[in-house]
């Protein structure tokens, strides 16, 4: 081509395509490796793996490891912990799944090298919670990549997948997936006869509350651009709870954790006015959404919804009391640490305002909404669970494997999964990645990719850089272009329609079937201007194919939000025309299935089962 | 926070570009040298910063809520990170934390170990259990008879 790219696709055989090496894809090639000796396994990256994922920048705890061998606590009793925080609903089959391997996984990475906080009176790790170890955490994501270039047959890096790709016989079928790599212009194309979809949730759905170049300081990575539901939605794939948002408390504007802050150091959080406000706002919660009130500890989302009561009734701001806590030079160190590992920006923040947190409060802020699997909610695909433990109607085939064959999910990509964090996604991957395994045992033959279709896939990735070519020469220079949209126009033009119609911070989190038809009626209009997006180069396509992503993770979760009618969880979000908890209807999954050949989207329920 | 580079010490070397997460460090075609090319996609998670090996990247926190005139600067080893943090005052913070315990490069492969029997691949377990969970047995649950709810 004329501008270097290469015009000949560059073909990937392999048995196993791992697409996105975060922590969930890590997981799948180690253990797809131990398993399957002689297989081709390959990962598909859009950046580096040392430094990609959600653990690019390290993390300062594990927040998800039992401590079975020291009798702290059993897979059961997480599960009840989980059941609880989402409000009755999850996968608890999966839920007990993660937790039950969880400690090999968490073992494995301290025998690797993993500093974990370890008390020299007992020798057990350091608990900053019940469920949470904490680490010195900075080279975490490095010291797992060390293990995925070791495992994995081929690693390919800045490859952006955009699509999946269906078996020219059966369309239920994956057949491996195609993408572009931004660095040589290539389109790339991958057959596999199994593939692991654990890629990324999705940050920049909803429009952050930071402005300017502050935009990119969001809770999830500002790569987080929702592959991990858009690549499946687009098969076929039938989802779930893509409705069950998530809202963060943390500190204002640098968005640092607070997990250490409440559970390790024991800092409290007040009013304006100095007053404890959890207290006062029981019945009111009560009344809105019955039993979940008193459950122990008090579910995610409803501190979000009593410390959001708090702000809009102007006693605001929240403060964290750090000054109160930090009396020895080791919780300094410790203190400054956690955001160091996981949030360097909280500590620019500190430093560029001037805050010496042993002298004075912070304040704390809840976080625009994000659409993601692993922390606590659980949107993602509806995957088989474990043969041993899950209800009927819950397993029916492989381990992960989702209601497309050969197709599995671990991660974010897995949805009722919940409270999986690092290490639990780490082993939802080896579980895929072992029943993956397993699969391929069984089905020796290799999937065909329909004839023709690679072409006009080729042409349509490489579509948004000819229309610049050809559309540029318009105007005389700059980016306002009446035949163009560019990505990041469209991106704007999303975080808005999701801010004011799918319950964002600029409408308080509520939204109600009126706003929600209108959302979803700018989000055609999206769709159909995106036929219109441009990119001048490389990077900029893979922008352009990044906001697909986001929109078809944003359509899923207003045709969630719309189907739901109740208010499961206040403090991610209201309907304001079912303000209320409703367990007599709705005490069970919304899922949905999108037709790729009509075009149609289909919501119905499941039905939940406890595991005990 | 985006991430800015010092023309004096950049020496165009790619490492922050083969490294960043959000494909925002790009060389600059005319000068040779790598700069932001988009400030509103930093994460401010300094993996360019940590990977120069000149010095050369250092962040200057968001515009619309971080002040001017502070500095948050990394340096890695194999073992450790030090950070050295100026506050808007002027006074230094220095902290120093380790980041692996084992050499890098020491992590043992799992082809390396012995090929797990074939009937294995049906069990529950995963590879290296039940030993790694360092309890008796893989726990497990009765099947809910018909679905609880």
């Amino acid at each position: 081509m004329e501008d270097g790219r290469p015009s000949q696709p560059k073909v990937v055989d392999c048995d196993i395509l791992i697409v996105g090496g975060g922590f969930a894809g890590c997981g799948a090639a180690f253990e797809a490796r131990y398993w399957g000796r002689d297989l081709k396994i390959v990962v598909a990256e859009k950046a580096a793996i040392e430094r990609s994922g959600a653990v690019a920048q390290g993390l300062s705890a594990i927040n998800c490891y039992m401590g079975m061998r020291w009798d702290e606590n059993k897979p059961e009793d997480f599960v009840r912990y989980v059941r609880n925080d989402l409000m009755g609903l999850s996968r608890e089959d999966l839920v007990y799944d993660v937790a039950r391997h969880v400690d090999s996984t968490v073992h494995m990475f301290e025998e690797w090298g993993l500093p974990i906080f370890t008390d020299p009176q007992t020798g057990r790790y350091v608990r900053e919670g019940r469920w949470q170890i904490m680490i010195h955490g900075e080279s975490y994501k490095p010291l797992i990549a060390e293990a995925t270039r070791k495992a994995a047959s081929e690693v390919h890096e800045r490859v952006m997948v955009t699509h999946l790709l269906p078996d020219a016989r059966d369309p239920h079928r994956v057949a491996g997936a195609v993408g572009i790599n931004v660095r040589t212009g290539a389109f790339t194309v991958f057959r596999a006869k199994a593939v692991i979809v654990s890629a990324a949730g999705a940050s920049h759905i909803y429009r952050p509350r930071s402005a300017g170049e502050g935009s990119g300081r969001t809770w999830y990575p500002p790569w987080a651009t929702g592959s991990a539901y858009a690549l499946l939605i687009q098969m076929g794939a039938e989802m779930t709870q893509m409705e069950n948002r998530l809202v963060v408390t943390r500190f204002k504007d640098g968005y640092g954790p607070v997990g250490a802050w409440f559970l390790l150091l024991k800092a409290v959080a007040t009013n304006a006015a100095g007053e404890n406000f959890e207290v006062n706002r029981l019945p009111e919660l009560r009344e809105r959404v019955g039993k979940y009130a008193d459950a122990k500890p008090m579910p995610t989302c409803l501190r979000n919804h009593i410390m959001l009561q708090e702000i809009q009734e102007g006693h605001g701001p929240i403060l964290l009391h750090t000054e109160r806590v930090l009396d020895t030079p080791e919780k300094v160190s410790i203190g400054w640490e956690d955001f160091l590992n996981m949030t360097i920006g909280q500590a620019v923040t500190w430093a560029s305002q001037g805050i010496e947190p042993t002298k004075t409060p912070s304040e704390l802020i809840l976080s625009e909404p994000y659409v993601m699997g692993s922390h606590a909610v659980c949107a993602g695909a509806w995957t088989s669970g474990p043969a041993d433990v899950a209800p009927d109607g819950y397993q029916w085939t492989y381990n992960r494997m989702t209601t497309i064959q050969g197709l599995f999910g671990a991660g974010d990509t897995v949805g009722g999964s919940a409270h999986k964090f690092s290490s639990g996604s780490y082993t939802e991957g080896r579980l895929a990645g072992k029943a993956a395994v397993a699969y391929l045992r069984d089905h020796p033959d290799a999937p065909t990719v329909p004839e023709g279709l690679l072409d006009s896939l080729q042409q349509n990735l490489f579509a948004p850089m000819e229309r610049y070519e050809s559309r540029r020469g318009l105007v005389t220079a700059g980016t306002v272009n009446p035949e163009i949209l560019y990505p990041d126009q469209g991106l704007h033009r999303l975080e808005k329609i999701m801010d004011e119609y799918g319950g964002g911070v600029g409408s308080n989190y509520t939204t109600n079937a009126h706003l929600l038809e209108r959302g979803l009626a700018h989000l055609a209009l999206l769709r159909k201007d995106l036929e219109d997006v441009a990119a001048r180069d490389l990077h900029q396509l893979q922008r352009a194919w990044e906001l697909q992503h986001r929109l078809w993770t944003a359509e899923a979760v207003l045709r969630h939000t719309l189907f739901r009618q109740e208010t499961r969880w206040p403090g991610y979000y209201y309907r304001s025309d079912f303000p209320k908890v409703d367990d007599e209807k709705w005490h069970c999954f919304v899922n949905s299935v999108y037709d790729p050949g009509t075009g149609q989207w289909k919501l119905f329920t499941r039905p939940y089962h406890a595991l005990f | 926070m985006p991430t800015y580079v010092l023309t004096s010490k950049c020496k165009g070397c790619m490492e922050c570009v083969r490294i960043c997460p959000s494909d925002i460090m790009h060389i600059d075609p005319g000068q040779g040298r790598a700069y932001n090319i988009e400030p509103s996609m930093c994460w401010e998670c300094f993996a360019c910063v940590k990977a120069c090996p000149e010095a050369a990247i250092e962040v200057r926190g968001y515009a619309d809520f971080a002040p001017l005139h502070h500095r948050v600067v990394p340096t890695r080893t194999p073992e450790r990170i030090e950070w050295k943090i100026t506050m808007r005052d002027g006074s230094l913070k220095e902290f120093a934390y380790p980041i692996r315990t084992t050499p890098w490069g020491s992590i043992r492969p799992p082809q390396e170990s012995p090929a797990p029997e074939g009937s294995a691949l049906g069990s529950e377990l995963l590879s290296f259990e039940p030993d790694y969970l360092a309890v008796e047995a893989l726990p497990t649950l009765p099947r809910p008879a018909s679905g609880g709810t």
